[in-house]
């Protein structure tokens, strides 16, 4: 049981029916089960895996087989095509205003890695774009939470606002913003506290920090370990706030990160970029085709199926 | 008791559903387990199981394969009780040990812990193993300052081994009861981060040759199965003795620690309910049970 990876399980199917010409219903069935079990141990949302199932299955009928490619391979390069699709195309872009500053505000649950993003983000828009950045401490709830922003700052060297821990979190932000606009920095990143997509009062807070900032990006910071409750998370931020994107972080570890799948089924907002690594510079864009190949569990989907 | 109940019920509503046994009806039932994060494997062997019954007893109908059900999952579930509780050493210094990856919780969990063994009457010290992240040593010293304990520490980028040997040193020469020491969250895979932490154990288990008493793995119950690789890695670095499993206020069910315990018989020790300092608890399997089944 338990294969390394896609490919070896439909290998193993496809042992029973190689060398026909025409991929059966059957078949297809046999091959589903196996995407199936691959997904749900990626940890992609069970109610995701079966919608898309029924894509594959819809494709895969009746399908004849390539010469060049064993049914198993075909399949794969189907489940793979259909996993890109549905995860967008590469759009690693902060929306800029025409009105500096610009306002990206950073959410999520607890721990995800928002405060560490903040960082990142900044560091990333200033190398590419000459951007000047300020870093917004409006986290008065997590012990040292404003101290770490300031740490990230010094190491950047890049300007943080904040106000203690007694100010509200609102009246932070917005103070940052007129701030930035008198210091003339034209993008400023709000580093919001931790908070469960159940707890009402914290999300409306996060509410009333959209509404005195007019951001014009919402960020969902997601851990890229998150099991089946991805979709919920991803569902409610999205309701109460209306993401414009998403960044998945700790990509550096060895989970395969099917919530990729799951929030951006749910959301619809674009996965722009990935975490990976503690420091300040491990920020990449997004790749579908990469993320799609890793969920299935192989390293290159398409050179393996170059090669065979 | 209360597990059976709630498990009940979820396969009642099943039941009436699907009347036929049949591949939709078992399809359903891995998904509310698989829903609830329950490892991929375990929940496929629970099914195989369900599947060999019905077969043998050449079950047709739902109605009839209901206790059935109700029977092999609470005993996988709930199966022996494991002890549960920390090793505390009946006289002189317990030394706890607290990894797992990053940003799971383990700094709120020692600020939790402290309190909680204070509370008991015991003396506790705090070791700031976590040299690395930006704000780590100030945030354990706040938790010492709310659940008034001292915390040994250096400053930030210094050896973690070296602090952790200081606070030894003054856990013995002050005689407390209890040293927890905090690391630097590490994601499982990094073979370097992973060898300083053995080098953070060696250092203790240098001055005193039982300890740590309680290696204790951090959880996030949001994680899915990639809480396995955890488990599995950081067990074999640092002899992991339990688990805590936090962030169970929210809605993820952390039904990956069934397979957890399943595969590698280890034990959930507490768990965390909020990010105040009461917010931890005993594990109890029922009441863990019970919320894996509730919608
Ligand atoms: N390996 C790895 N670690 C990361 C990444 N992003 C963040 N982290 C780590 O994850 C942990 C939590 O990161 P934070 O930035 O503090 O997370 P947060 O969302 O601000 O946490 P709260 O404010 O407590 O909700 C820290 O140990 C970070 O160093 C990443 O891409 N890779
Ligand atoms: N809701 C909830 N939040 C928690 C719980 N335990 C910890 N947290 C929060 O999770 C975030 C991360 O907690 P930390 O204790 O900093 O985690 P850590 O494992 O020490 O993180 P690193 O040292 O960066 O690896 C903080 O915002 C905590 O307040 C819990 O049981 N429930
Ligand atoms: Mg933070
Ligand atoms: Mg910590």
């Amino acid at each position: 049981m338990a294969f390394e990876n896609l490919a070896d399980r439909l290998q193993e199917t496809f042992k029973k029916i190689r060398g026909k010409g025409k991929v059966s219903e059957a078949d297809v069935k046999q091959m589903t089960r196996e995407v199936r079990l691959a997904l749900l141990e990626a940890d992609v949302n069970f109610k995701v895996v079966k919608d898309f199932i029924n894509r594959i299955k819809e494709r895969a009928v009746g399908q004849e087989v390539l010469k060049s490619l064993t049914p198993g391979q075909q399949v794969i390069k189907v489940v793979q095509e259909e996993l890109t699709t549905l995860m967008g195309g590469e759009q690693s872009k902060l929306h800029m205003s025409n009105k500096p500053p610009t306002v990206v505000m950073l959410v999520g649950l607890q721990g995800a890695g928002k405060t560490t993003t903040t960082g990142k983000l900044a560091n990333y828009i200033r190398k590419q774009q000459n951007k000047k950045p300020l870093l917004a401490a409006c986290d008065i709830y997590r012990p040292a939470a404003i101290k770490q922003l300031q740490t990230l700052g010094s190491q950047l060297d890049m300007p943080v606002f904040a106000m203690g821990d007694k100010e509200s979190p609102v009246e932070i932000a917005k103070q940052a913003v007129a701030k930035a606009k008198e210091d003339h920095n034209d993008i400023v990143f709000i580093d919001t506290a931790g908070r469960l997509h159940v707890d009402d009062a914290l999300m409306e807070e996060l509410e009333n920090i959209k509404e005195a900032t007019q951001p014009d990006e919402i960020i969902l910071v997601v851990d890229a370990m998150t099991g089946q409750d991805a979709v919920n998370v991803a569902e409610s931020f999205n309701e109460r706030l209306g993401l414009t994107g998403v960044v998945m972080t700790k990509l550096d570890g060895d989970t395969r990160g099917g919530a990729a799948l799951s929030v951006k089924a749910v959301t619809g907002t674009p996965i722009k970029f990935v975490g990976m690594g503690e420091k300040l510079d491990a920020l990449e864009p997004f790749h579908p085709e990469r993320m799609a190949s890793r969920i299935l569990g192989m390293g290159d989907v398409l050179t393996l199926i170059e090669k065979a | 008791a209360k597990t059976r109940e709630s498990m009940a019920s979820r396969v009642n509503n099943l039941v009436k559903r699907y009347r036929k046994v049949d591949e939709d009806f078992f399809e359903e039932l891995e998904e509310i387990l698989i829903s609830a994060d329950v490892g991929v494997n375990t929940v496929l062997e629970l099914v195989e199981k369900l599947k060999d019954e019905a077969r043998t007893r050449n079950i047709k109908e739902t109605e009839q394969l209901k206790d059935v059900i109700i029977e092999v999952l609470s005993s996988m579930l709930t199966e022996e009780e494991k002890d549960t509780s920390i090793a505390m050493q009946a006289d002189g210094l317990t030394v706890i040990l607290v990894v797992g990856v990053n940003g799971v919780g383990k700094t709120t969990t020692i600020g939790k812990m402290a309190y909680k063994f204070k509370e008991e009457g015991k003396s506790v010290l705090l070791a700031a193993g976590d040299t690395f992240r930006a704000g780590a040593i100030e945030q354990l010293e706040v938790w010492g300052q709310r659940a008034n304990v001292d915390v040994i520490k250096h400053h930030e980028g210094s050896d973690p081994a070296a602090v952790v040997y200081d606070a030894v040193m003054a856990a013995k020469s002050r005689g407390v009861d209890v040293l927890i020491c905090d690391t630097a969250g590490r994601l499982q895979n990094k073979v370097n981060l992973m060898k300083e932490l053995e080098k953070v154990k060696r250092v203790i288990s240098r001055e005193i040759p039982e300890a740590p008493h309680e290696v204790l793995l951090v959880l996030d119950a949001t994680t899915g199965q990639n809480a396995m690789n955890q488990a599995k890695i950081f067990g074999e670095a640092t002899d992991v003795s339990g688990i805590v499993l936090t962030k169970l206020d929210g809605t993820a069910k952390g039904g990956i620690v069934l397979a957890i315990r399943h595969e590698l018989d280890l034990p959930v020790k507490f768990v965390g309910l909020g990010e105040g300092i009461h917010d931890l608890q005993p594990f109890d399997s029922d009441t863990f049970v019970y919320g894996l089944f509730s919608e």
